[in-house]
């Protein structure tokens, strides 16, 4: 069983939709048992870094997945959800994340090219790092998924698994250990993101 | 390097998806769930769905069939057609649409453009508008494409995109289904005032459309169209490659 984690950022609908599509047995929970009991789980995430921060703390869930993730149980944080993983974001002002991974979460503006239109949003070509992942096992160097995002991790190479270009090079996927994070949708990447999803179900 | 992105549009009366030429005659295509599935599987890197009789009859959005949609396919979704509201935007987000597309509604309350980018972001909320040539100047039609609003659509387009609309599609009445080519003067003119993803709407009839628009104009960042595709005039998988050839970042497979 995999749990996609509620805490009352965004809609859940797609991305349950496209576990179901590929056979994975989920739970859309806020509850901390159902959490705990899961094999796997999800973090998504959807608007402001600050408000999605504070929900998942005042839901307690926060905790949850910080001791869900040291006990070794994989965890996907999806954009937002991903950017949640790490220690800060500077997304107005500063907020703190998760701490799950080291780095923090930058805005593209003034950090990308001017002439680039912020959010970065649309089909970009992943680019592996040397090690490919395993999250990546069911798919290839180019593949393309689909962005929508200002802001980006940065500070992380030692976790970086996957990058896109965009003026520069776009932190696009991480892992460290157990716990990985896509920028992109997957869930809206047609078959690459399906067979992302599918390599994640599969991992022990 | 970002894609450009070929994006088929589904219009949708009565639960069928239709297309007609310059928005009269209408002709039953086929079933959306369907088309949508067909698309997804086929290269089309996003697909727009409008209840076109929305704004005339106000007819809301028959969401079981978005749903099914929505569950079917996993590339983003563009739901329009009948949203006058915050209550709408939430009504087909919950369907699983990703953005939602805003025509009339904006027209008749433009206040409605930032009340959503405030609540759902500006990556949520797409301008789409009619654009028809009148007395030299470009102007914005409303229902449909049916009634003069007397604006100018150029200044109408730099408004709602100052007020948070994330993606402007421009359909140009003057060529929509003549199939003689994108409106690239038109459209040359939006990219000129904005900063944010502009979609060609009206007029492709073959792959060299699509290639002098991107060629033409490297800001117009997605081409959108139905009837040659849901003819199977234009195949979307043969249109990429081509594109590609042509020097056009696509997404291929």
């Amino acid at each position: 069983m995999i749990a996609i984690v509620d805490y009352g950022v965004g809609n859940l609908f797609s991305l349950k939709s496209s576990f179901e599509s590929i056979g994975a047995e989920i739970i859309v929970s806020g509850d901390e048992a159902t959490i705990r009991n899961a094999d796997k789980i999800i973090l998504p995430g959807v608007g402001a870094f600050e408000d999605a921060a504070e929900k998942l703390r005042a839901s307690g869930l926060d905790k949850v997945l910080i001791s869900e993730a040291q006990k070794g149980k994989p965890i996907l944080g999806i954009c937002l959800g991903m950017q949640m993983l790490f220690e800060k974001s500077f997304e107005y002002g500063e907020h703190k994340g998760l701490g799950l991974i080291k780095g923090s979460v930058i805005p593209m503006d003034g950090t990308i090219p001017s002439d680039l239109k912020i959010p970065h949003i649309g089909w970009n070509a992943l680019h592996f790092t040397k090690n490919k992942s395993e999250l990546f096992k069911y798919i290839s160097e180019n593949d393309c998924v689909y962005f929508v995002h200002s802001y980006y991790a940065d500070g992380c190479d030692d976790a970086v698994i996957a990058t896109a270009e965009y003026g520069k090079e776009i932190t696009a996927a991480v892992q460290s250990k157990n716990v990985y994070g896509c920028q992109f949708h997957p869930e809206k990447s047609g078959n690459v993101g399906l067979n992302i999803l599918k390599a994640f179900c599969e991992m022990e | 390097m970002i894609t450009k992105r070929i994006i088929p549009c589904l219009d949708v009366k009565n639960g069928r998806v239709v297309k007609g030429v310059n928005f009269e005659g209408l002709n039953d295509v086929s079933s959306p769930v369907e088309l949508a599935k067909y698309y997804s599987d086929n290269g089309a890197d996003e697909l727009v769905f409008y209840d076109i009789t929305a704004s005339a009859e106000g007819r809301s959005l028959f969401t079981d069939i978005l749903t099914k949609v929505a569950s079917t396919i996993f590339i983003p979704l563009t739901v329009g057609g009948g949203i006058n509201t915050v209550d709408d935007f939430e009504r087909v987000l919950n369907c699983g649409a990703d953005k939602v597309s805003v025509n009339s509604g904006a027209i008749r309350n433009p206040q409605l453009v930032e009340d959503a980018a405030r609540k759902y972001g500006d990556q949520c909320v797409v301008l789409s508008v009619d654009v028809k040539r009148v007395d030299g100047e470009f102007r914005v039609f409303a229902k449909g494409g049916r009634e003069d609003t007397g604006m100018e659509a150029i200044s109408w387009i730099k408004r709602c995109v100052d007020m948070g609309a994330g993606e402007v599609v421009v359909n140009s009445i003057d060529t929509d289904g003549v199939k003689k080519g994108f409106d690239i003067e038109m459209l040359d003119a939006v990219c000129k005032v904005v900063n944010v993803p502009v979609i060609a709407s009206g007029g492709a009839g073959s792959k060299e459309d699509f290639v002098t628009l991107f060629n033409t104009l490297p800001k117009v960042d997605a081409g959108l169209a139905a009837s040659i595709f849901h003819f199977g005039e234009v195949m979307i998988p043969d249109l990429k490659q081509t594109l590609a050839q042509n020097g056009i970042t696509m997404r291929i497979k």
